[in-house]
C-alpha cells in the first residue's frame, strides 16, 4: 500500500517530459494528480475522463483497423488525431492494435484480424478452442515455460512449430550436455523456427520504437496514457487461451484439484509479467481484463473457489511492488463486489461495465477506485444529450467525493464522434 | 426408481455415476425411449435451476457434455429418433462478423430444455443463411447474439435481408448480447430485445402462445 502511494507521488511529480508549452504540462500534471487522487480515494481536483478506447481513434481519423494494425505511422496520425480534437484526459495507447506485419511473420493462429480472415473495417477476435487438454496440466505445472515453448508455441504460431522438436533448456547444465544440446537448432524447422523469431524481432522493434516515441510526444502535448503493462487473472489465462470455457468449466467438475494447483502455479509468473511493464516505465496501470468470473459465468461459489484466490494472489502481489492493478470486470460484477472488497485500500481501480454502480460505490467505496459504466451501446446509438445526461447522472451518484473515473463500460470502438465528445465534455465542467 | 435416480445424477451433475447406470439400465433392458424420456427430464430441471440462479455456465457445459455421453451410449440400442412434440421453432446464431458463442449457446440450450426445436446456426452466420434457413424450417422465431459493437450493422442487414426475402411478417425477431440493449434492438429493426437467456425463453414461448 505504501509502495503504491510511492508509485503515485513519483508519477505525480512528472520528470523527463519536455512539455511544448505551459498549457500541455499543467494539463499533465493536473490528470496525473487527480488520477493519483481518485486511486487513494481522495475528492480530486477534475474527475479524470478514460474512454477506453481500443480501434475508435481509427475509426474516428477515417482509417480501417487494418490500415492501423499495418502500418504504425497511421495509427499514430489517428491516435494523435483523436487527442487533440477530442482531448481526453488519458488515452489507451496504440500498442493495443498490435502490429499486424508482427501477427502476420509469427503467423498467430488463435485470432482473427484484419488482414487475417476478418474483413478490413473491424476489430481482431479471438477464436476459443481447446488449445490445451486437460491430460496435459501436469505438463504445464511441471515446467510451465517449458510448456509454453515446446507444446503451446508450435500449436498457436504456425512459424514456431519447429519448436516442438526443442530439447529442455534446463538440461544446458554441464560442459558434456551442451554440445548435443544444439544439433537440433541446426535442423530445417528450429532453424525456420528461430527465423521468424528474428524477423518478428526486428519489426516489433521498429514497432516498439514508434509506440515509444509517440507516447513521449503525446505526453509533452499534455496527454496521459497510464498503463505500464499488462496481467491476466490466472483462472482467464487457462479458460481463455489454454482450455476454453467449456474446457475450464468441464474440469472444474470432472479434476478441480489438478485445475486448482495449475492456477496457483502459474499465478507468480502473472505476477512478474504484471510487474515487468511496471518496472520499465514507472507508469502506474496493470491492466487486468476479467472474463470469466463475471456475474453468471459462475456461481458464488465457484467463484470463491476458482476464481477468487488466485486473482486476489495476482492483486496483492502487484500492490506489494507498488502497481496499481487496473481491473476492467467487462459483463456485470454486481454478485461479486462483496467477495473482491477483500483487498488492500486505495491500490486499484475497478472499470466496471454494467455492474450496478450505486451498489459498486457502496459496497467497493471505500476501498477502491470505480470507473467507467457508460454504455458503449448509447455512445453508438445515442444522441449527445442523452450521453450527457447519463454522465451527469453517473457523476452525482457516485463520482463526485471522489474514487471515480469517467469512461466508456467496454472497449470503445465504433462510436458517433460526438457522443464520445459529449462524456469527455460532461466532466470538463 | 432408476430412472429417478438418474435424472438426479445428471441434475447433479454426476458425469462418472449417470452413464454407468445408463449402461446397467441398457444391459438390464430398459427401453432406450424411457432413457431418454429421463435425460430430457434432467436437462428441464438443469434449465430450471439455470433460470433460478442457482446453476450457472459451468453446470449448463457439464449437462451438455453428460448428455452427449449418454447419446454415445444409446446410439447402437436406438433405432429411431424419439419423436418429441415441442412448443415451436426457433432459428438462432451469432450474426456475421462475430465470432462469440457463449450467450448464444446458453440460449440454445435453455430454449431446447424448455421444449423449443432449435436451429443453431453457429457462429458469424451471414444474412443469407439466416433467410435461408428461415425458408426451409419456417420457425416462429428467430434469434440473433452479438458481443461486438460491430455486429449492430450485421444484425441490422440480417433483418433488412429478412424483409426482403418476404419473411419478416412471418417471424418475431429477438436479439441479445451483452452490448445489446432496446435502444439496438429498435435500430436493428428487431421485435424485442432479451436481457438474458431467460428472457428469451420467455419471449419465445410468449411469441409461440405458450404463455407460462
Amino acid at each position: 500500500m505504501d509502495k503504491v502511494k510511492e508509485t503515485l507521488q513519483k508519477w505525480c511529480e512528472v520528470q523527463g517530459i519536455e512539455f511544448s508549452s505551459a498549457e500541455a504540462e499543467e494539463r499533465y500534471k493536473k490528470t496525473v494528480q487527480s488520477v493519483a487522487d481518485v486511486i487513494q480515494l481522495k475528492t480530486p481536483a477534475k474527475i479524470p475522463v478514460y474512454p477506453f478506447n481500443g480501434f475508435f481513434p481509427a475509426y474516428y481519423a477515417g482509417f480501417t483497423p487494418k490500415e492501423v494494425m499495418y502500418d504504425f505511422d497511421k495509427a499514430g496520425l489517428a491516435w494523435e488525431k483523436y487527442l487533440r480534437d477530442l482531448q481526453p484526459d488519458l488515452y489507451v495507447g496504440p500498442f493495443i492494435v498490435s502490429s499486424g506485419k508482427v501477427l502476420d511473420i509469427v503467423g498467430y493462429k488463435i485470432y482473427k484480424w484484419p488482414g487475417n480472415g476478418l474483413p478490413d473495417h473491424q476489430s481482431y477476435q479471438y477464436i476459443e478452442a481447446e488449445y490445451v487438454k486437460a491430460e496435459e496440466y501436469d505438463d504445464l505445472c511441471t515446467d510451465p515455460t517449458d510448456f509454453m515453448l515446446r507444446k503451446y508455441l508450435p500449436r498457436v504460431f504456425t512459424s514456431f512449430e519447429g519448436f516442438a522438436s526443442l530439447p529442455r533448456l534446463f538440461e544446458l547444465l554441464e560442459l558434456p550436455l551442451v554440445g548435443p544440446h544444439f544439433i537440433v537448432y541446426g535442423a530445417p524447422p528450429v532453424k525456420s523456427a528461430l527465423e521468424a523469431v528474428i524477423k518478428a524481432g526486428e519489426e516489433a522493434l521498429r514497432w516498439g520504437e514508434f509506440l515509444g516515441s509517440f507516447g513521449m510526444r503525446m505526453a509533452s502535448l499534455g496527454f496521459v496514457d497510464p498503463t505500464a503493462g499488462m496481467s491476466k487473472a490466472p483462472f482467464d489465462v487457462l479458460g481463455d487461451t489454454f482450455r476454453g470455457t467449456r474446457g475450464i468449466m468441464m474440469d472444474m467438475f470432472r479434476c478441480p484439484e489438478r485445475l486448482l494447483e495449475a492456477l496457483e502455479r502459474i499465478t507468480p509468473i502473472m505476477i512478474q509479467i504484471g510487474l515487468a511493464g511496471f518496472k520499465a516505465t514507472g507508469k502506474p496501470f496493470v491492466f487486468i481484463p476479467l472474463h470469466k468470473g463475471a456475474d453468471g459465468f459462475m456461481s458464488d461459489s465457484q467463484f470463491k473457489e476458482f476464481y477468487w484466490p488466485t486473482l486476489k494472489k495476482l492483486i496483492l502481489g502487484l500492490v506489494e511492488e507498488g502497481a496499481v492493478p487496473f481491473l476492467f470486470a467487462e459483463g456485470g460484477y454486481n454478485s461479486r463486489l462483496e467477495v473482491i472488497r477483500d483487498i488492500p485500500k486505495g491500490t486499484t481501480v475497478w472499470l466496471f461495465d454494467e455492474t450496478d454502480m450505486v451498489r459498486a460505490k457502496e459496497v467497493l467505496g471505500d476501498v477502491a477506485c470505480i470507473a467507467g459504466n457508460v454504455p458503449i451501446s448509447l455512445l453508438y446509438a445515442g444522441t449527445p444529450e442523452e450521453v450527457k445526461d447519463y454522465c451527469k447522472k453517473l457523476i452525482n451518484s457516485v463520482g463526485k467525493d471522489g474514487g471515480f473515473i469517467l469512461g466508456s463500460g467496454a472497449v470503445l470502438d465504433e462510436a458517433k464522434p460526438e457522443n464520445v465528445k459529449a462524456m469527455i465534455e460532461v466532466a470538463k465542467s | 426408481m432408476k430412472g429417478e435416480t438418474l435424472v438426479n445424477l445428471i441434475t447433479e451433475l454426476k458425469e462418472k455415476e449417470a452413464l454407468n447406470l445408463v449402461k446397467e439400465m441398457l444391459d438390464a433392458g430398459t427401453d432406450p425411449l424411457k432413457v431418454v424420456e429421463y435425460s430430457r427430464a434432467a436437462v428441464e430441471v438443469v434449465g430450471k435451476r439455470f433460470e433460478e440462479g442457482q446453476y450457472f455456465l459451468p453446470e449448463l457445459i457439464m449437462a451438455g457434455e453428460i448428455m452427449k455421453g449418454i447419446s454415445e451410449l444409446l446410439k447402437p440400442a436406438m433405432r429411431q429418433e424419439a419423436e418429441v412434440p415441442r412448443i415451436g421453432k426457433v432459428v438462432i446464431g451469432t450474426v456475421e462478423g462475430d465470432v462469440h458463442d457463449i450467450g448464444k449457446n446458453i440460449v440454445a440450450f435453455l430454449l431446447e430444455a424448455n421444449g423449443f426445436q432449435v436451429y443453431d446456426l453457429g457462429v458469424d452466420v451471414p444474412a443469407r443463411q439466416f433467410v435461408d434457413k428461415i425458408s426451409e424450417v419456417k420457425p416462429q422465431v428467430v434469434g440473433m447474439s452479438c458481443l461486438l459493437t460491430v455486429a449492430f450493422e450485421a444484425m441490422k442487414r440480417t433483418v433488412e435481408a429478412i424483409k426482403e426475402a418476404g419473411l419478416r411478417d412471418a417471424v418475431k425477431i429477438m436479439v441479445g448480447g451483452s452490448p445489446v440493449n432496446e435502444q439496438i434492438a429498435a435500430y436493428v429493426g428487431a421485435d424485442a430485445y432479451g436481457g438474458d437467456a431467460q428472457e428469451a425463453v420467455e419471449l419465445a414461448r410468449k411469441w409461440c402462445g405458450g404463455g407460462k
